[in-house]
């Protein structure tokens, strides 16, 4: 084999793939969840929210793009190296015993998944059929009343929680982001950005099903 | 300096060839003293069941002082056994109680195939270090060594990176069986240093590209690695290794080929 | 057979750039049709085999471990000496060579020794190019410490791992030619025997060790860099599979043997702990410079804590013997006085053969005097090292200590050249008797290995091929190379169906050990020695009647090999006696308890300056002695003293 090697052929390219466009992801998220914020402000609140943005196309369907091609880019990479990974090993120990990795980082192959199925589940909810078009407020009120979706919207962000948990601090030493200075803070940060967000898209479903907000 | 007598029931992985089955075998250890080393606990084993006309459990084993990196076990999930820092030759029977059951399992990674019982074939190690890991100067040709002086801190560290002893318990140790640690340690060895730096965009392209070939998994940032090492290398050199790669394939211009095992 | 040295005459520091300027040479176009073979891929061969491929020649390195990078100079820690001068401290290569000849007891060659300590300095050069992380001072140039006694500071050292460093620095050196294909690579692969043709050394018989499977190599030449044969002690600081095969197998085809009864007892190794050990481990001789060494002075308080042992009943027996020196005396005069006073039944530590040996190293005084902050930078790394192989913590209680083997100054006879007595065999390293007389000083070791193999090999070896030009080629069937094989095949054979088969090879070597580590260890008697030259043959006998070796041949067994290892050492442990016996001086690591005044070495200049060398004559009994005489023109022969 004589071709010239690019940093995607490397396992480490790949993870490089992953990290930058888990950044992207992780990014969306949390203007994504800042902007659901709206929901307690009020209906007009969020349906204005909504409408705004929906009133700028550009600003729409260029953060589709990117979200779309970053989610290619995520899940091609994971899924070749989760198959490389898996080959690499070979046959299983008898016994295991970890030391260092946590619960988070041994579950990125099923958070991710996981989260990959949310989304779908997501998108077919709120944006592609929704129930009542043009009434983001009620689509998701209404929707979280439904003990089974609210299930869903739980089972999933906590899947996101643990996800971007190992993903953030995983990212920075992907990149290569590793000086004794910043190091001590790459944990805390993964931690603090991680349980914002999840705690934060939490409190959507419950706040409805305790009828907080209605 | 007190001495205890313990009993062990060793469970140990008997493999005949890398193309065989293998199976766990189950073997009494008596009166074990706890002064002695885990590979001489093995040894009095191995000398009982020759004298018994069996065939003794095949490991690696050179120096016993932890510095070769020939020794190797998984015991009971952990590689190198359950001291930290320690490698298995070093590994003391005081670690371990009455009555303990122990299994030893060789590395398991497809870079590694197991040559028989718990002995593996590490080869791809050195040809991860053929690839590149070196600095190409010829013999007799090096300038006077106190020319180039080198910060006390860079050479530390340096030194800290090369004092991998390349026993491969970080891919042992891997959820993913990844070669990183053991990679990143001597790219980091060598770029730290000056005179590194006429290679180091090639070293990492070549070594990684190594490392890709010959099977092992890529890192997720497990640690396990980190946490097995006999020698304490630091995940920041996987770090730094990934920087290095990053830097090497945008700044350089020549393409560096793709690599076969 | 005459032993020529083949040393250049003149001015010493002009010796070897003029016999290299005289030499012959092999043209960069011819070098390809050239192969070598070395054996083994430590210091020297690692270094040899990387600068030989590079020069162009065609490589086969050899080593029986998985990896080139395991070889046991790997364990050294202590430093490497060149004499570069850089602490000003009025260094210089004509005083490295002197420390040199002296610390050799008068018993090396001037020129080597000279040549030794030229290349030192361009060792340093070499390593540090290769990226050898050496200690630094705070301004960027290279650190240095005094080492083993010397006047200066001349010692390069990285961490307590240089060893290992320079040996990787070799190592990435070799692993650079094997990727150039220059240097094909055999792990795992022992050498068995040596092919001799037309009497000249052609080639190799070896072992593949994960087949099993016996194969021939031949080449214009073989190079052994195999390492020292300590383990002939069974207990010593060596790896568990260092050996003295492949010399031993070239010795018995031709190659004399020289000053066998050379050996290097290190004073600070951890005490055996019980009959089941497998090695002994070394700590850094530094640990002598604040550590203070004691016994009790009654035997009744040999098993006490020694806590509870007050001070006017602790014999400080280096301070009071030698009150110059006190605790840093040489290192055969620490070891000989540590066997005296466990000998006279005041050894502690466990009891292992019905017998204490161990002495105590005791750091109170010293952690009282610099605090435990500074004791734990300067000995932190060997008290961890302490109490992870005893459980002993040092801070609490003194750490014990007792000598071991540790290296050997024997080896086969090289001329200048670092050929050896049959023509195309060369020797380096451990391997070779070349450069330290009758004892090594601290740090030289891993000098000469890397000296032999950066250096002097690569010269060495195109001189040689120069000379013969085109060998005639030597075909696999042919009945020399037939017959090494049929011979190897017929060992591994005899080893593994003894008549009586009852113990495993180790069993054998550890009565063995302790027949040589007794009678031919730190100090040797006429009598002792006469006894295990009757006590070595009937082992032996019993060790080929009865060793027990299960499994086969034809399939990775590692008891084959060390049951094969374990018989040739018992035909050098009788080399070694029969050579001591007939040293009748004391010198270097030679002591004859017979030849002392006041308890210090007695040298004979006068009979006994001279390279003994032994050639096999068929019957390990009985070898026969050439002698190869020394004369110093430059460093003239003093005694030493350190009362
Ligand atoms: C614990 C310890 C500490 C030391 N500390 C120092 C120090 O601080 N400073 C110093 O200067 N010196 C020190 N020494 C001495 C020094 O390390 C050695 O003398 C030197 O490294 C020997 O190098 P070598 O290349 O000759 O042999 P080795 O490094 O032993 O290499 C021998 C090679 O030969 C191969 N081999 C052997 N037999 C066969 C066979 N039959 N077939 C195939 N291959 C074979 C082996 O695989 C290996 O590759 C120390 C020694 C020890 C044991
Ligand atoms: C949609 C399906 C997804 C799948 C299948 C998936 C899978 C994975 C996998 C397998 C990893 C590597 C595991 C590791 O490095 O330990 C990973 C890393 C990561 N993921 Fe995801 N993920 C998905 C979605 C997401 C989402 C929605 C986010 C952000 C909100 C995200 C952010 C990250 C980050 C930041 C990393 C770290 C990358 C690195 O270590 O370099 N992922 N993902
Ligand atoms: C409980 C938490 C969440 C709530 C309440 C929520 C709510 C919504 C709503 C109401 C919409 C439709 C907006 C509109 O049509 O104008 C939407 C769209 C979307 N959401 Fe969420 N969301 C949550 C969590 C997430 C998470 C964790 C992700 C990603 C990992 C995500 C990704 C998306 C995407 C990609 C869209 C489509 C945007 C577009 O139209 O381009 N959401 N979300
Ligand atoms: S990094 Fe550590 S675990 Fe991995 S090979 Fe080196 S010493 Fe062994
Ligand atoms: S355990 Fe494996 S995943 Fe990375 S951090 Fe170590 S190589
Ligand atoms: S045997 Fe050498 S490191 Fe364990």
């Amino acid at each position: 084999m004589q071709r010239s090697l690019t940093l995607h052929d490397t396992t480490i390219g790949k993870k490089v793939i992953m990290a930058l466009s888990g950044f992207v992801i992780v990014g969306f998220t949390i203007g994504h969840f800042l902007g659901n914020l709206n929901l307690y402000l009020g209906p007009e609140a969020l349906n204005g929210y909504a409408k705004a943005l929906h009133d700028l196309p550009a600003l729409v369907w260029g953060t589709r793009l990117v979200l779309l091609f970053a989610f290619g880019a995520h899940i091609a990479s994971a899924f070749s190296l989760w198959g490389r990974n898996r080959r690499a090993r070979g046959s299983r120990y008898k016994k295991n015993k970890d030391l260092a990795t946590d619960y988070a980082a041994r579950t990125m192959y099923w958070t991710g998944p996981i989260l990959l199925l949310y989304l779908v589940y997501h998108l077919l909810h709120f944006t592609i059929l929704p129930a009542h078009p043009g009434d983001v407020y009620r689509n998701v009120v209404e929707g979280f009343q439904n003990p089974l979706i609210a299930g869903v919207y739980i089972a999933g962000n906590v899947a996101l929680g643990f996800h971007i948990f190992h993903g953030i601090y995983s990212a920075f030493q992907t990149l290569g982001a590793n000086h004794p200075r910043i190091n001590s803070y790459r944990r805390d940060l993964a931690v603090g950005i991680a349980a914002v967000i999840t705690l934060g898209n939490l409190s959507f479903p419950i706040t409805v099903l305790t009828g907080i907000v209605s | 300096m007190s001495d205890r007598l313990i009993n062990l029931t060793l469970h140990v992985w008997r493999q005949t060839g890398p193309d065989e089955p293998g199976r766990f075998e189950t073997y009494q250890a008596k009166d074990i003293t706890t002064h002695m080393s885990f590979l001489e606990m093995l040894d009095v084993v191995n000398e009982g069941l020759i004298e018994r006309g069996e065939t003794p459990i095949v490991f690696d084993y050179d120096c016993r002082e932890g510095i070769c990196g020939s020794c190797g076990i998984v015991v009971n999930g952990e590689a190198h056994g359950p001291q930290r820092r320690t490698s298995t030759c070093q590994v003391h029977m005081r670690q371990f109680q009455d009555g303990d059951e122990l299994w030893l399992e060789p590395w398991r990674a497809s870079g590694f195939p197991i040559v028989k019982d718990l002995m593996v074939d590490r080869s791809a190690f050195d040809r991860i270090m053929q690839a590149g890991g070196y600095v190409s100067i010829r013999t007799g040709s090096a300038p006077e060594a106190n020319e180039l002086p080198v910060a006390k801190e860079l050479a530390d560290k340096a030194m800290d990176a090369a004092a991998c002893i390349g026993c491969g318990a970080c891919v042992a140790a891997c959820p993913n069986a990844s070669a990183s640690l053991f990679t990143a340690a001597k790219v980091a060895h060598l770029s730290l240093l000056p005179q590194g730096q006429p290679e180091r965009a090639d070293r990492v392209r070549k070594m990684v590209a190594q490392m890709d070939a010959e099977g092992f998994g890529g890192c997720t940032n497990h640690g396990e690695c980190e946490a097995a090492c006999p020698k304490g290398i630091s995940l920041d050199w996987i770090a730094r290794m990934n920087r290095e790669l990053v830097r090497a394939m945008v700044k350089s211009e020549k393409p560096v080929q793709a690599r076969d095992r | 057979m005459e032993l020529r040295s083949n040393e250049p005459t003149g001015p010493i520091d002009k010796r070897w750039s003029n016999h290299k300027e005289a030499g012959k040479l092999v043209a960069p176009a011819n070098r390809r049709k050239h192969s070598v073979i070395v054996v083994g891929s430590g210091l020297a061969g690692g270094a040899a085999s990387a600068s030989l491929g590079e020069m162009g020649y065609n490589v086969k390195c050899f080593c029986y471990q998985d990896s080139p990078r395991r070889a046991h100079s790997i364990a050294a820690q202590g430093g490497i000496n060149a004499a570069k001068n850089y602490q000003n401290d009025g260094d210089s290569v004509y005083r490295l060579f002197y420390d040199t000849v002296k610390g050799g007891d008068f018993r090396s060659r001037e020129s080597n020794v000279y040549r030794l300590a030229e290349l030192s300095v361009e060792i340093i050069d070499q390593a540090v190019s290769q990226g050898v992380p050496f200690a630094r001072e705070y301004g960027g140039l290279l650190a240095n410490r005094s080492f083993g006694g010397a006047q200066v500071s001349r010692t390069f050292y990285a961490r307590g791992q240089t060893g290992q460093q320079l040996l990787l620095g070799a190592y990435q050196a070799l692993s650079r030619q094997i990727e150039a294909g220059t240097v094909e690579m055999f792990p795992r692969t022992e050498m068995l025997d040596l092919i001799v043709h037309d009497r000249r050394a052609r080639g190799i018989v070896t072992r593949d060790l994960t087949t099993g499977e016996v194969s021939t190599h031949i080449a214009d030449m073989v190079v052994l860099c195999t390492g020292g044969y300590s383990n002939v002690f069974y207990l010593s600081t060596n790896a568990k599979g260092c050996n003295a095969t492949a010399v031993w197998r070239a010795h018995r085809r031709g190659a004399a043997f020289a000053n066998p009864c050379y050996t290097q007892i290190h004073p600070t190794c951890i005490p055996q702990a019980g009959p089941y050990q497998s090695k002994l481990t070394l700590m850094s001789e530094s640990l002598r410079n604040d550590g203070r060494v004691w016994v009790p002075r009654n035997k009744e308080d040999v098993t006490k804590p020694p806590e509870a042992i007050p001070e006017a009943d602790r014999f400080y027996y280096l301070e009071e013997r030698y009150p110059a020196f006190g605790n840093l005396v040489p290192r055969d005069v620490a070891s000989r006085n540590a066997l005296y006073v466990t000998n006279d039944g005041l050894g502690v530590g466990p009891e292992v053969d019905g017998e204490r040996r161990g002495v105590y190293l005791d750091f109170k005084d010293a952690i009282e005097r610099l605090g435990e902050q500074t004791s734990r930078e300067r000995y932190g790394n060997l008290f961890e090292m302490f109490q992870r192989i005893t459980g002993d913590n040092p801070y609490e209680t003194p750490m014990r200590i007792y000598p071991a083997t540790h290296y050997t100054m024997g080896g086969l006879w090289v001329d200048y050249n670092l050929q050896t007595t049959i023509p195309g065999l060369f020797a380096g390293g451990e391997a070779n008797f070349s450069d330290h007389g009758a004892n090594r000083l601290g740090a030289s070791a891993l000098m000469q290995g890397l000296a032999d193999g950066y250096f002097v090999l690569p010269f060495t070896v195109g001189n040689y091929l120069g000379d013969v030009r085109n060998l005639p080629p030597l075909a696999d069937d042919h009945p020399d190379v037939q017959a090494a094989v049929s011979a190897v095949e017929a060992r591994i054979d005899k080893l593994m169906n003894a008549p009586y088969p009852k113990h495993p090879p180790e069993h054998y070597h550890r009565k063995l050990g302790r027949i040589i580590w007794t009678k031919c260890g730190m100090s040797r008697s006429k009598e002792g020695l006469e006894e295990a030259l009757r006590e070595i043959p009937e082992l032996r006998d019993e060790f080929w009647r009865e060793v027990k070796v299960t499994g086969s041949g034809a399939e990775l067994n590692q008891t084959l090999e060390r049951a094969g290892r374990v018989a040739d050492f018992f035909e050098l442990g009788e080399l070694m006696c029969i050579d001591a016996l007939d040293r009748k001086e004391s010198c270097g690591g030679h002591f004859r308890e017979e030849y002392q005044e006041n308890g210090e070495a007695l040298r004979d200049d006068e009979n006994y300056s001279y390279v003994a060398a032994w050639d096999w004559t068929g019957n390990a009994s009985e070898p026969q002695l050439h002698k190869e005489p020394l004369t110093f023109e430059y460093v003239k022969p003093t005694k030493r003293s350190y009362k």
